[in-house]
């Protein structure tokens, strides 16, 4: 059982790694409309992660299918169980990608604001529907013996509904800091303010998160038995804090930096609590799915586990050398036109 | 219709729609890095504006290929959990493999060759598109591995109701999953042949640039042509797979009912679903079906009505989808030669009418494909993984048709979008013409 052991850790690794990539990228496109006042201020906010977001969003491809190799029952279960939810997050993420692409090949006002309007509705919901996702799934889903008993409106339940909110601010708190380090100008300036308002807002929903957590799951089970644990929500709020102090010193590039940690560490402290579960069942545990039910076999494992430790370490190697060929912050007008992926 | 109808008739949407974007991805990107090598080689600076006019045709498609793809490994989930749970252990490991070591090496690639013209030498620039065309191919092998074995599973035991996967080798030397892989992308080469030959046809007949437009012409002519060679050749192979791994398919695909020995191969046929037999067989070339699929004029082929009913593909469409892929990859190989004659290198003198020609062949790979993946999909009914499970037991158990009826409409509304838009703006870039760089 030691590999499914490292599979719900390396699972749990992998939804980080996207969350703290891509959810910049979201972050970004949810603040486009309010901080990108001008056609050179929106070229040069969409040009700040044109180089990254693909690759920040192939961790999600990699999330879902190491999903369906490690864990093919919970692969099955959730996907099905919230359909419309994804095939609505799937949408998204298709206006999210082509919006940035095709943006600025085109002319004329309307082209401009249709594809605006497609990149932030498309991050917006997708950072929203990724918390509520992952709520239902801290909260556990109405599972019984014929699979999934809820029906779509059944996720907008509170503790859903906050954990949407608290993605889509802790991601655009994590967004504006990527823009307050990559962009001068106006743009950069405004970014840089509205970084503080949205870490005072994020701040709150982290404290109704950890409260509701303890109002409507079962995620603290395991901090009363194994209080070490306690260090990562710990950490969490340590990251949180230091977040802040940095925003307000001005010093943005160690206000990113903590940004990372405050969204690694919040996941981390509801995986924690989740062990073993993967899915949990609110109506009839049984039929809940752990990493014990839910895992592949044995040989599949450990195949999947020499190829995610062999090869992760070198992609993730390629990308952060990329990442910083681009660390030079962008001057609006040097952004070409022809340059809109 | 029921959410199983609906389910497969979404998939069908949404992967015939990905596969649009694909093959061009495939090819383009291998055309893409043999012009930048060149220009790095030579110093030549039109090498450098053809890279950045193909490359720019290259990326609008590249996005819709890579955005539609993440519908296709969400849907397995979607709408296919029986599949999905039967499945996983041995299926979700090349979707990994090809999610972490390809995939990765493609998106992460792209950005810096997008964005990285004035960050990083030439030469590094170069090698970004060289990883690229590596990568999307890389990517090929792995979801056609996927394919291939739902084609011809190996390599596993079924044990307490799921398959697991038992040994590697086997899986990865499955010789359907390379045959596919390379048949695909051969094909996916011959798009990427006919897309520029046709825009540089294009710009020919109007005189303009016409010594850039006459090299990337040549270029892809060539490449076409050892392309169409090879997708017969490999496709000659690849029957005889099917032959063996799936005689019923192999019999679905020449509308063949009876079983026999040293079986015809009629030019003209027609076949008649409901009363077991062809309606009409016309020019019979002798022992041909025999020896094309086995290699011996005097093999015995089983035909249909050996197979129990519940046993066997749709036939009709097996059978015109195969017909007309294989009738269309002649016409590419007699394209291609025509078009690697006329533009030799120093007595360019393509004739207009061939040029025309080829413009309006445009649409003839992108068929081709489309219908290689209905004959290889929907040839394998009513098996989802052959012998092993049926399609009609895979889907979802709580999906609702009403749910499947949404999620179908709402994809062929985006998709509808995303193909005027596409089509659009490639139509626009293409013939607006290369930059001065």
């Amino acid at each position: 059982m030691e590999l499914s052991n490292l599979w719900f850790v390396l699972w749990g690794l992998l939804w980080i790694a996207y969350f703290v990539t891509d959810g910049f990228d979201l972050g970004v496109g949810i603040l486009y409309p309010f901080l990108g006042r001008t056609e050179a201020e929106r070229g040069a906010i969409r040009a700040a992660i044109g180089p990254v977001w693909d690759g920040n969003e192939v961790w999600l491809v990699i999330a879902g299918a190491m999903t369906f190799a490690a864990f093919p029952v919970l692969y099955a279960a959730l996907f099905s169980s919230l359909y419309a939810a994804f095939f609505i997050l799937l949408g998204a993420l298709i206006l999210r990608g082509t919006a940035l692409e095709f943006r600025g090949k085109g002319t004329g006002r309307l082209w401009g604001r249709l594809w605006d309007g497609a990149f932030f509705t498309g991050s917006g919901l997708c950072a929203f529907l990724f918390g509520v996702a992952f709520g239902n799934v801290w909260r556990g889903l109405p599972l019984g013996p014929g699979g999934y008993e809820g029906s779509f409106f059944s996720l907008l339940n509170v503790y859903g509904l906050t954990t949407g909110l608290l993605f889509v601010v802790v991601f655009a708190a994590h967004g504006a800091l990527w823009l307050a380090l990559r962009l001068e100008g106006e743009a950069g300036g405004r970014a840089r303010r509205v970084a503080l308002r949205l870490w005072i807002a994020g701040s709150l929903l982290v404290l109704v998160f950890l409260v509701n957590s303890a109002l409507y799951t079962h995620l603290y089970a395991n901090y009363l038995t194994s209080p070490a644990l306690m260090v990562l929500p710990a950490l969490a709020l340590a990251s949180l804090f230091l977040q802040g102090t940095m925003i307000v010193k001005g010093l943005y590039g160690r206000a990113f930096a903590a940004s990372c940690l405050v969204v690694a560490l919040i996941f981390a402290t509801a995986m924690a609590g989740m062990y073993p579960h993967l899915l949990p069942s609110r109506t009839a545990p049984p039929w809940g799915l752990t990493i014990y039910n839910a895992a592949a076999g044995e040989y599949t494992l450990r195949v999947m586990a020499a190829v995610a430790l062999t090869v992760l370490p070198v992609v993730a190697a390629y990308q952060c050398w990329v990442y910083r060929v681009f660390s030079r912050p962008i001057k609006e007008e040097k952004i070409r036109e022809e340059e809109g992926y | 219709m029921d959410a199983l109808t609906l389910s497969r008739i979404q998939f069908a949407v949404t992967a015939g729609f990905h596969f649009l974007f694909v093959p061009l991805t495939l090819g383009l990107a291998v055309l893409l890095a043999w012009m930048e090598c060149r220009w790095v080689a030579t110093g030549e600076r039109v090498y450098l504006r053809l890279t950045r006019f193909w490359g720019r045709l290259f990326l609008i498609n590249f996005v819709l290929g890579v955005v539609t793809g993440l519908t296709l490994e969400f849907q397995f989930g979607m709408n296919w959990a029986s599949f999905s749970r039967f499945v996983g252990d041995v299926f979700g490991f090349p979707l990994a493999v090809e999610a972490t070591a390809a995939f990765f090496l493609e998106s992460v690639s792209i950005g810096l060759w997008v964005f990285g013209w004035d960050r990083v030498s030439p030469r590094i620039h170069a090698l970004a598109m060289v990883v690229l065309a590596f990568a999307v191919n890389f990517s090929a092998l792995w979801i056609l591995l996927a394919n291939g074995w739902m084609q011809n599973p190996v390599g596993h035991t079924v044990t307490a109701g799921r398959a697991e996967l038992t040994d590697l080798g086997a899986f990865l030397a499955n010789p359907y999953g390379w045959l596919k892989f390379l048949h695909t992308v051969f094909a996916g080469y011959i798009v990427a042949a006919f897309f520029v030959m046709a825009v540089s046809a294009w710009h020919l007949l109007r005189g303009s640039e016409v010594d850039l437009f006459q090299r990337s012409f040549r270029m892809a002519a060539r490449f076409g042509l050892a392309a169409s060679l090879l997708v017969v050749l490999v496709g000659d192979f690849h029957g005889s797979e099917v032959g063996k791994a799936q005689p019923a398919k192999l019999a679905a695909m020449e509308s063949l009912w009876e079983t026999g020995r040293g079986v015809p191969f009629y030019l003209i046929v027609i076949p008649d679903e409901g009363k077991e037999a062809n309606a009409l067989e016309l020019f019979g070339i002798p022992k041909m079906v025999s020896f094309l699929a086995y290699k011996d004029f005097d093999a015995a082929v089983r035909g249909l009505r050996d197979f129990p009913r519940e046993d066997r593909p749709p036939v009709t469409l097996s059978f015109l989808g195969f017909r007309s892929m294989v009738g269309l990859g002649f016409v590419f190989v007699l394209l291609t030669a025509l078009a690697v004659w006329f533009s030799r290198r120093g007595a360019f003198k393509a004739p207009p009418l061939l040029l025309k020609a080829i413009v309006y062949a445009l649409p003839l790979p992108y068929l081709a494909c489309q219908l290689g993946w209905m004959v290889a999909e929907v040839g394998r009914q009513p098996w989802i993984v052959y012998g092993l499970m049926r399609t009609a037991d895979a889907v979802s158990p709580g999906l609702t048709a009403r749910e499947a009826a949404l999620s179908l409409g709402g994809f062929t509304v985006l998709y509808g979008i995303l193909a005027l838009v596409g089509v659009y703006l490639l139509r626009k870039y293409a013939q607006a013409g290369p930059a001065e760089v």
